[in-house]
């Protein structure tokens, strides 16, 4: 790949590379089972890689989307399930780095670099990829507090979290103009924590669903003006499609180191199945479908970080990431016969893993119709 | 306190591989890694600054300019000053010659920067693998010693040194300074942070030179000093004869194997 990254950059991916092979990657399996690991996260947080986008004088590393790419491309590769817990957190830092109080920013980004954690409360049951069709309602109470009814699907980190930023219509008139966005505090009364999703991958991260039960929040957790969610809602999608692009070209190396050294070692008629055309040129096309994602990547978390507008890149550089990611994941599988469908071989883990970044933040079909959109406009 | 460290940066062995026809190691594109033992030398050392804070560790290699990556990556896990000890009269050194350049660097330092309390390394190279150059800078320094150390504390003048060895192991203590050598420790060395990687790389990595070390008596340094002389560099023959007990029940095979071990008198 041609991207130059910096000394710096560099610094930090071999940092996380390390990490992830020796902390992350043995885990997965183990992940896999029994779902979140507290004391994975605990060795996270001590290295301080969670307060690399925060601000210095909130006491994070003041760093830039290419790093936060290069972190979450990194932590994939041992485990997509845990890149996504992490980045998830960042897209509501960002959030509250460009629309908070300096309130807010001192207490939750702050919080963020203690080890606080986020999550994300946009999908409902009825309103996922049309997140303009949001039926959590907010009312403003007279005190100038709002009270919060409603519900939500699939919330990352939903059950671990400290910190939750809740979308909800305040003025149902206004459609999308109508939603706002509050940050809650875990344990505030009326926010409530539903069964967790028993999910097909990317089971070591936290899942459920939520309900809100007359969720009394003051006035200081709106973020920024009422009315501002739906547009903060969507520039952190784009935030989220860099992340997810970030997590499938990590899924996809996995993959291919996979489907790699198993090629080399296992011999049939007589040599390595690496010799045999057939997957030798399977291997061939994992490498090149992986180079161009890593070429879209870090173009668009490039752009993302120079504060130019990326929506169409991050739809384009997601979907195409994700689609073929999980034809390389079955390809994998289908490289390593019957020892790829055994969990033993780890690869039908990245296959379930990756099915998600075809669904989440925008479904495959969602990305096209906002490329196609932005083509057909022109 | 202070502490110093030596370490040497070495091509990872897991990675390399032998020429066959040349017998030499293969260097092109094998990643330099800090030795682990030296790793660990500096994790214990790092242990000792967790409860002591004033301690000052300095890290201390000899090479080329590249061994420098090597040092910034341990400014990142504890270190606070990195020398590097790079000449082309250095060049060509064994163990005997390396280890003179050190303890002269070491004075030099020392000259400067004040008595070092402890010097720690890593009980061998995973390249070299002498485990000679530890003992051997204790020696030209006149200082204690002890080796294959697994844990290290420090209570006032004493350093109290866990060592291993075939039977168990011994406490050991010894009065400052000294000179230690660490095996591979039960504890794994720390991660770097975000803050401390990016530090790293602002701290200058100070070059000694032959002409930084006064009176160094050049006739000992560099190949010149070496008295080894390496005749041959071989891969040993593979031993095939490997015999495989199968297609019997477990309790067949066994009886079997008892039997092979007792007519070869290995039992």
């Amino acid at each position: 790949m041609g991207y130059k990254f910096t000394e710096e950059q560099k610094d930090i991916q071999a940092m996380v590379r390390d990490f992830t092979k020796k902390e992350v990657e043995p885990r997965g399996r183990e992940m896999d089972q029994n779902g979140w690991c507290h004391e994975l996260y605990q060795k996270y947080i001590e290295t301080g890689l969670q307060s690399t986008p925060i601000p210095e004088e909130y006491g994070g590393a003041g760093l830039s989307d290419v790093e936060c790419a290069i972190i979450t491309h990194e932590l994939a590769k041992g485990d997509a399930g845990f890149a996504m817990a992490m980045e998830i957190s960042w897209v509501c830092t960002d959030m509250i780095l460009k629309h908070g109080s300096e309130a807010q920013k001192q207490k939750y980004l702050s919080g963020v670099v203690d080890g606080k954690l986020f999550a994300f409360c946009l999908t409902e049951p009825g309103a996922g990829s049309d997140a303009a069709g949001l039926r959590t309602r907010a009312k403003k109470q007279a005190d100038g507090s709002y009270v919060i009814n409603g519900s939500k699907a699939w919330i990352t980190n939903s059950g671990i979290a400290d910190y939750y930023v809740i979308m909800a219509v305040t003025d149902p008139e206004k459609g999308a103009n109508g939603i706002s966005a509050f940050i809650v505090d875990k344990g505030t009364p009326g926010l409530i924590i539903d069964a967790e999703e028993d999910k097909m991958g990317m089971r070591s991260s936290d899942t459920h669903g939520m309900t809100f039960d007359d969720l009394k929040v003051p006035a200081e957790a709106l973020l920024d003006k009422e009315g501002m969610g739906f547009k903060m809602a969507m520039e952190g999608l784009d935030g989220g499609r860099v992340s997810c692009t970030a997590i499938s070209t990590g899924i996809a190396e996995h993959a291919l180191d996979i489907a790699k050294n198993y090629a080399l070692e296992r011999v049939a008629f007589g040599k390595p199945i690496a010799k045999h055309q057939a997957i030798a040129f399977k291997i061939a096309d994992m490498a090149m479908y992986i180079e161009a994602m890593k070429l879209m990547l870090y173009d668009v978390a490039e752009m993302k970080a120079s504060g130019v507008r990326c929506s169409v890149q991050a739809a384009e550089a997601k979907l195409f990431a994700a689609s073929h990611t999980t034809q390389i994941c079955l390809d994998a599988i289908q490289v390593l016969g019957g020892n790829g469908y055994s969990k033993e071989y780890n690869v039908e883990r990245l296959m379930r893993d990756n099915k998600l970044m075809e669904i989440g933040e925008g479904t495959n079909e969602v990305q096209r119709i906002v490329i196609s959109g932005a083509v057909l406009r022109k | 306190m202070k502490i110093l460290v030596c370490v040497k940066q070495v091509p990872d062995t897991t990675e390399i591989k032998i020429d066959p026809v040349t017998n030499t190691l293969i260097r092109a594109g094998v990643p330099s890694i800090v030795n682990p033992f030296d790793a660990c030398a500096l994790e214990v050392a790092a242990r000792v600054k967790d409860v002591t804070p004033d301690t000052e560790i300095t890290v201390l290699s000899m090479g080329p300019m590249q061994a420098k990556e090597a040092l910034t990556e341990c400014l990142s896990v504890g270190a606070d000053k990195a020398y590097l000890c790079s000449d082309r009269a250095f060049g060509g050194s064994d163990t005997l010659a390396t280890s003179y350049i050190l303890a002269s660097a070491i004075a030099a330092i020392e000259e400067k920067e004040g008595k070092f309390d402890l010097i720690l390394s890593g009980k061998q190279a995973i390249d070299g693998d002498t485990g000679q150059v530890g003992p051997e800078i204790a020696a030209h320094m006149g200082l204690a010693q002890v080796t294959y150390a697994s844990e290290v504390s420090v209570h006032g003048e004493d350093v109290i040194v866990k060592r291993e060895s075939d039977q168990g192991y011994d406490i050991i203590s010894v009065r400052k300074p000294a000179l230690v050598t660490v095996v591979k420790t039960a504890f794994d060395p720390r991660f770097p942070t975000l803050k401390s990687k990016m530090a790293a790389r602002k701290v200058p990595i100070q070059v000694i030179t032959a002409d930084d070390i006064p009176n160094i008596d050049l006739s000992r340094c560099g190949l010149k000093g070496s008295p080894t002389k390496v005749k041959k560099t071989f891969t040993p023959v593979r031993n095939k004869t490997c015999v495989k007990i199968a297609g019997e029940e477990a309790a067949v095979s066994a009886a079997k194997l008892v039997g092979m071990l007792a007519d070869a008198k290995v039992l």
